[in-house]
């Protein structure tokens, strides 16, 4: 199964893909064959996932499992897949957590329309976090738009359609964007090397040809899609009413992946096709990143929506993922990485757990609820956990991945870091007191009658509560993969730019 | 003075030839079987006929852009016509708006009690002149072309002439465009004036020799853009489009935008970029300024339409801002880009008009956004093929809109025109909105939403003919996006080669 000719990447594509156009053919009536397919597609991608986890080589920090094909020769377009140590967790995030995303929540009505979508959903994200074609790169982008915005507008709360028309507008005006930047980028390029057009992400990165002022405008031409979906303050407006709106399976997949679509594209191609404009504009992007910290974490505290306070935190968290990248330390881009993954895990159960409060009370508000410990015991001590996790508590994989952005920041940005920092607590203020309002004191009315976890939901919180310990106890594994492709890219930075990483910021090997 | 006959090759108009005498044939079975009902017979006949000039046209492709010697582009009739790729390329865009617009217009007579030979012998007439039009080296060629082509697409927007709307459609297209050809006559005199010639290959030649500025010149060029300008409804002369489009009879607006487009922009492209390409830097700002207003003309005031035709015609006018695009970089990869984006708005177009033809059920007058509600739950396939349209046109990935879209600003990009390529994708976001209103209200704004004015689910039947015509359209807009090389290099090799 390890051949070179067995097409692992492609299958992690195409296999979703494959199961949303089964999933759409089959009749709307007879939901256990949906159920069915939609299991068999989802669960044969998740179980691929984790053979690629497997089969990663740990020391290499190059692509791995490339494949290249011809697609449209006549633009130098090809289907080139690969993986590396930063691509490599968030693929294995892709492929387990859409299951969870699938089945978990409770999906009310058609969910023959809602696995197809999530399937389709799942085959763009793949393709974003393999692509190494900026043109495939660009459709996988895009594509991934349109099952998110039918996901928010067929199946989300009150104000969807203002909320996925949002979501859609916002995020196709940064690619209009980068879709300019990309064409700019390939065309100098095929000028500077006399060669003939190629939108190859290798060639163009290790070619170099554009550098200098254009260089910093296309950066910004691609900084403007990836701003946006990540979202750094202050484009980040779309992100609360999205989230807020999209059912709770769709802010699950909102907040583990797609907002790491944004990350991953700074780390990908940002960083990697102009090093030296990256280098350049990091200071904005720093300050960005720190606003966006405090911002986020100064009007979470303020939401009186508990999904609105999940929404704002993710705002705060991937401000640190945005500090990591740009400050360009060993340590902080492991950090980075990890935590792209860490925020996946933990806020995605986050918004599984506000989904299961809405499903038992039909209301998101902190005022409505409360005493809820006492009647249900075992849910209050998973909140907990992951909540815990999300703080960033030591001995929970939250830690890890923000401890490391913050030293490895330190050392390069120092007082960018000192100014994150005080985001960790200001996460500890909004999340304990919303925990104190709705699950302390006493039960009243209808909170008397909140019901425990059931069995169903137990098994479906049982994965995410266990990655959060482990990777929290013994991260080593997951930075062992990572480090490499990291350490790949910073080279590549010092190679291509002016800047010099401290030698005090370079992670020793253990 | 005795005239000579010139030298005639007749299978060079094999293309042509077919589809005039099939439109004088059915006039005579017209008259013939007038009292009898022949249900889809004209239709079918009418299919035929555009399948058969396929045909030729396949035949005379490979003559004329094989490699082996002897094959080539050529002249004919005495240098008015020329039988190249760039003409070939048209009639095939031509012919399959014809079959699509015969798929859908046989239900929709038969529903509007309006099945008559007449309507299918207008249409073949008109997509001659427009086949004429696209392969005229002769500038009085190309005016004859246009006013076949339009005076039968008049008629056409009146067939419906128990309906005021469409009546007012005819004679607003009648006057505005016989306005425009006036305009392009007239442009066609001082062009002759200026260089002596209305051949278009005695022009090139003769604008290549020598320096031409001269206001008269100047002045002609400008007024063929006036001329051409409208037929292909860019801004500013696009005032007649939202309400010939709204008014005229469905399917004949979706074969309007398509083929009249196809023909206008055949003769821009030809007249332009091939024989005053030695005076591009007098064309281009002003091709550039009109696909800018086009551009964003079309974009906003389509955001803005509640009617699904009246915001299609503004979006037909945005499109042709994006052909104009690729017509401004003045490169034979911008030509290219245009030729694929006339080609996919083809079959994206009509597809287009094919579910309005549907929903607006009889009386042809049901096209408000509001009788889309509850389409998605009425007819979930007619609902998920009117989307890939909508979502095609807006530039989405894997459909042929993308790469159409996609051609044309690389085609900027590359001639260096960045505030162009940019100002394309920001109409695009701009765009976006409106095609996203219509999928709100097919798919999130269900009949329940709009119960209070008591809006029953669509009952809706999808005729055979009409199946068809979707199901060729929503296949081409998807294989054309997601393996495009066949139909990209069908594109390139019918670029035109300066003459």
């Amino acid at each position: 199964m390890s051949g070179p000719g067995f097409p692992l990447l492609t299958l992690l594509v195409v296999l979703p893909a494959l199961g949303a156009a089964v999933v759409a053919l089959v009749p709307r009536d007879s939901e256990g064959a949906v159920k069915g397919v939609t299991a068999v597609a989802s669960g044969v991608t998740a179980l691929l996932s984790l053979y690629l986890l497997g089969a990663f080589d740990t020391g290499a920090g190059g692509f791995q499992f490339v494949s290249d094909h011809e697609w449209i020769a006549s633009f130098g377009i090809s289907w080139k897949l690969g993986v590396d140590g930063i691509a490599l967790f968030l693929v294995v995030l892709t492929g387990i957590i859409f299951p969870i995303a699938i089945f978990g929540p409770h999906v009310h009505h058609d969910f023959k329309g809602y696995a197809a979508w999530m399937l389709v959903l799942q085959a763009g994200c793949m393709g974003v976090f393999l692509s190494l074609d900026l043109f495939l790169f660009f459709v996988f982008w895009e594509v991934v738009l349109v099952p998110m915005y039918f996901l928010i507008g067929g199946w989300g709360y009150e104000r969807r359609v203002y909320a996925a028309l949002k979501f859609f507008l916002y995020t196709m005006l940064g690619s209009a964007l980068m879709l300019v930047g990309i064409l700019t980028l390939v065309f100098l390029h095929a000028q500077a090397t006399d060669s003939a057009v190629t939108f190859d992400l290798i060639a163009l990165a290790e070619g170099q040809s554009v550098v200098g002022n254009t260089a910093r405008w296309l950066f910004l031409a691609f900084a403007a899609s990836f701003a946006i979906k990540v979202p750094i303050f202050p484009v980040h407006t779309w992100l609360p009413d999205a989230h807020t709106e999209a059912p709770t399976g769709g802010s699950v997949i909102l907040a583990a992946i797609l907002l790491k679509l944004g990350t991953y594209g700074f780390l990908r191609f940002g960083l990697y096709l102009f090093p030296q404009a990256a280098v350049d504009l990091a200071p904005w992007f720093l300050t960005l990143g720190v606003i966006g910290i405090l911002y986020g974490a100064i009007v979470a505290t303020m939401q009186k929506d508990l999904k609105r306070l999940v929404a704002y935190s993710s705002v705060a968290h991937l401000g640190f993922i945005v500090v990591g990248i740009f400050g360009f330390s060993t340590q902080g881009l492991q950090g980075g990485v990890l935590q792209m993954v860490n925020h996946g895990i933990s806020t995605g159960a986050l918004f599984l757990l506000v989904g299961m409060i809405y499903e038992r009370r039909h209301t998101r508000l902190i005022a409505e609820l409360g005493g809820l410990q006492k009647v249900a015991p075992v849910f209050a001590a998973v909140f907990m956990v992951v909540m815990l996790s999300s703080i960033g508590l030591p001995g929970l994989n939250g830690f890890v991945g923000e401890f490391l952005v913050l030293i490895g920041t330190f050392v390069t940005r120092r007082w960018w870091a000192v100014a994150a920092t005080v985001g960790v607590i200001l996460a500890a203020v909004y999340l304990l007191w919303a925990y104190k309002r709705v699950f302390h004191g006493e039960p009243t009315g209808e909170n008397a009658k909140f019901a425990e976890l059931t069995m169903r939901e137990r098994l479906v919180m049982a994965p995410l509560v266990l990655l959060i310990v482990v990777m929290g106890v013994y991260p080593k594994p997951v930075l062992d993969r990572i480090a490499p492709s990291v350490d790949n890219l910073i080279t590549h930075v010092e190679q291509h730019s002016d800047y010099r990483q401290p030698a005090v910021a370079v992670a020793r090997g253990d | 003075m005795p005239i000579g006959l010139p030298e005639i090759v007749w299978s060079h108009l094999a293309p042509e030839l077919i589809l005039v005498g099939s439109a004088m044939v059915l006039l005579l079975a017209g008259t013939f079987f007038r009292d009898r009902h022949l249900g889809p017979g004209y239709a079918v006949f009418t299919l035929a006929a555009a399948a058969a000039a396929l045909v030729a046209t396949w035949a005379l492709w490979g003559e004329v852009t094989g490699s082996e010697p002897g094959s080539g582009p050529r002249l004919a009739v005495a240098q008015a016509l020329v039988i190249d790729g760039f003409g070939l390329f048209f009639t095939v865009v031509i012919c399959a708006a014809v079959a699509l617009a015969v798929l859908l217009s046989d239900s929709y007579l038969e529903r509007e009690r309006l099945d008559r030979p007449d309507y299918y012998v207008l249409m073949l007439l008109s997509a001659s002149g427009g086949i004429l039009m696209a392969k005229a080296n002769d500038l009085i060629v190309v005016f004859l072309g246009l006013e076949i082509l339009s005076i039968a697409l008049y008629v056409m927007a009146g067939y419906q002439r128990d309906r005021p709307r469409s009546l007012e459609a005819s004679a607003k297209y009648f006057l505005l465009g016989a306005f425009s050809s006036a305009f392009l006559l007239y442009g066609i005199a001082l062009v002759y004036g200026a260089t002596g010639s209305t051949n278009l290959g005695f022009i090139s030649a003769f604008l290549r020799e020598q320096t031409v500025t001269s206001g008269v010149f100047l002045g002609g060029m400008g007024l063929l853009l006036v001329g051409l300008g409208f037929k292909v409804a860019a801004v500013p002369f696009h005032m007649w489009t939202p309400d010939v489009y709204q008014g005229s009879p469905t399917p004949v607006t979706g074969f309007m935008a398509a083929a009249a487009k196809a023909a206008g922009f055949a003769a821009l492209l030809r007249i332009f970029f091939s024989t005053f390409n030695d005076n591009r830097l007098d064309w281009q700002p002003i091709i550039w300024a009109l696909a800018v207003l086009s551009l964003l003309v079309g974009s906003v005031l389509a955001v803005v339409q509640t009617d699904v035709k009246r915001m299609l015609a503004y979006s037909s006018i945005s499109h042709a801002g994006y052909v104009l695009v690729g017509l401004q970089a003045g490169t034979v990869e911008g030509v290219a880009g245009s030729l694929f984006y006339l080609l996919a708005y083809t079959f994206m177009v009509l597809g287009s008009f094919g579910i309005a033809t549907v929903v607006g059920r009889k009386g042809d007058d049901r096209h408000s956004l509001d009788d889309y509600k509850g389409l998605a739950v009425a007819r979930p396939g007619l609902a998920f093929t009117f989307t890939v349209f909508l979502l095609a046109q807006a530039g989405v990935p894997l459909t042929s809109g993308f790469l159409a879209k996609f051609g044309v600003i690389s085609a900027a990009v590359e001639s260096g025109s960045y505030a162009l390529a940019i100002i394309a994708m920001v109409a695009a976001v701009i765009a976006a909105f409106f095609y996203l209103r219509v999928i709100v209200a097919m798919y999130m704004s269900g009949p329940a939403a709009a119960g209070a004015d008591g809006l029953a689910l669509p009952r809706l039947t999808v005729p055979l003919g009409t199946g068809a015509a979707l199901g060729l359209a929503v296949v081409f807009t998807l294989a054309a996006g997601v393996l495009p090389e066949a139909f990209l290099d069908f594109a390139r090799h019918a670029t035109l080669l300066r003459l």
